[in-house]
Parts: C-alpha cells; structure tokens; sequence
C-alpha cells in the first residue's frame, strides 16, 4: 500500500514538473524544476529496487547536469527572453499525441511476461559481479572512459577564448 | 490494486513525450538540451522497470541505464560547451537563428 502511494507522489511530481520545464517561459525556473524532476526519478529507482542507480541518479543528474545547466544559463544572458515556443507548436502537439497514442496502444497490448520472483535487495555488489565479472561488460567500462576523456577535452577546447 | 510494469512504462512514455514536445517546439537551446535530458530519463523508467519486473535477477537493465547515465552526462557537457561556444560568436542561442550551415 505505502509503494502505491508513494508511487502516486512520484508520479506526479516528476510529470507535473516536467510540464513546467516544458511551459514555463522562465528558463532559470525551468532548470530548477528540470533538477526536482530528476530528485523524483530517483525516487522512483527505489521503488523499482535500484539503490544503486537512484544515487547515481542523484549525484550525476542532480548534482552535475543540474548545476551544469544552471551555469550555462547563466553565462548565456538569455533568461530575460524566456523559452518562447516556434512556429512548429501545433505540429509538434499532434506528432507528440500521435506518438503517446501509438506507444499506450503498444504497452496495453502487450502480454508482459512478467516474473513473479521477488527482486534483489542490494543491487550495488550484485551490479559490480554483472559488470566485472565473467561475461561482463568489460570492453564497454573500458570505453565510456574513453568517451568522457574525449568529453572533457573537447569540452575545454570549445569553450577556451580564442584571442 | 498494485502498481504493475504498465504504470511505470505509462510514466515514461508520458514523460518521453512531454520531451519530445519540448525539443520539437521550442526556441531556446539550453531549453532543447534539458528536454533531451528528460527524454533520457524518460528511457532510463523504462531500462530499469522492465529490468525490475522481466527479469527480476539478472540486473541488466540497470546496467544499460548505467552507461545511458554516462553517456547523457557526456553529451550534455559537449552539448553546453557548443552552445556557450555558439554564444560567443553570435550572440545568440537561439536555435532558430543559429543557420551558419542552414542550407
């Protein structure tokens, strides 16, 4: 009963706060509302039994993206202009409920296998025996620090003053 | 009544599609951006209830939101460097203006 509505709650922030990332025309209240989307996915982690991921979710969602996006918005003097929408608005409304449409009509179709074994409780040493154990996922750990090698170098070489 | 793998798959497709509208429809760039972050999330649910409710022992879902998280924290970082990049020279990050390569 307690997972039902605490599901509830957490539905409905992170819906209601991502309609207001969306229809807000302040951006500044639209990223700190983007940031208690992100604290209510987290939440929802632990509903679905991954501690692990909702502190991921927290520390790297939270507190890098989220700051990182304030930061640029604040270096990028825009904010007094807000978020106006173009020209694609309605278009954009029906591919959007097009989508939505197609997408319920596939979930509430389906016959989900569902498994009726209960989930595990401490996911985080059970993830590093998935991760680096055997038939791991070795080769991917070694390249995503690649890739956020290249991130930051890149991200330094962009935003460096050319004079 | 409980909550089921439809629910969370409900919500996801929600929230995909609050940032869809979003990227598709507004002006801004740093707006766009976030609306991709939701839309990443939105995925990440979706990873992670069917890890949850499927395959209850095996984890691998959560995996695949792992290096999802990794990837997104990366692309929005090369993401803000481009528009802060885009914002010195022209003033503007206003995706509508921003035509240097519009055919």
């Amino acid at each position: 009963m307690g997972q039902v509505i605490a599901f509830w709650i957490f539905a409905v922030i992170i819906v209601v706060a991502a309609l207001g990332v969306v229809l807000l025309r302040n951006v500044f209240r639209a990223a700190m509302l983007l940031i208690l989307s992100f604290i209510g996915i987290a939440g929802v982690y632990i509903l679905l039994n991954a501690d692990f991921l909702a502190a991921i979710q927290v520390l790297i969602y939270v507190g890098a993206i989220g700051i990182l996006i304030i930061l640029a918005i604040m270096l990028t003097r825009e904010v007094p202009l807000g978020s106006p929408s173009n020209k694609f608005r309605i278009p954009a409304l029906f591919v959007v409920a097009l989508f939505f449409g197609g997408v319920c009509y596939a979930i509430l179709s389906t016959q989900w296998q569902v498994s009726n074994v209960l989930p595990e409780a401490n996911t985080t040493s059970k993830l590093a025996v998935k991760l680096f154990g055997e038939d791991g996922f070795v080769l991917p750990l070694q390249i995503i620090p690649i890739l956020l090698l290249a991130t930051v170098l890149s991200a330094i070489v962009l935003v460096k003053d050319k004079k | 009544m409980s909550i089921g793998l439809e629910h969370y798959l409900i919500l996801s497709a929600i929230l995909f599609s609050i940032g869809l509208y979003g990227a598709l429809s507004k002006h801004n760039a740093i707006v766009i951006l976030m609306c991709i972050e939701i839309m990443l999330s939105a995925v990440n649910i979706a990873l992670v209830a069917f890890s949850r409710y499927i395959v209850p022992l095996q984890l691998t879902g959560q995996v695949f939101a792992i290096f999802t998280i990794a990837v997104a924290a990366a692309e929005t970082a090369v993401g803000l460097a481009i528009i802060i990049a885009i914002y010195r020279s022209r003033e503007t990050i206003d995706a509508g203006k921003i035509d240097l390569m519009k055919w």
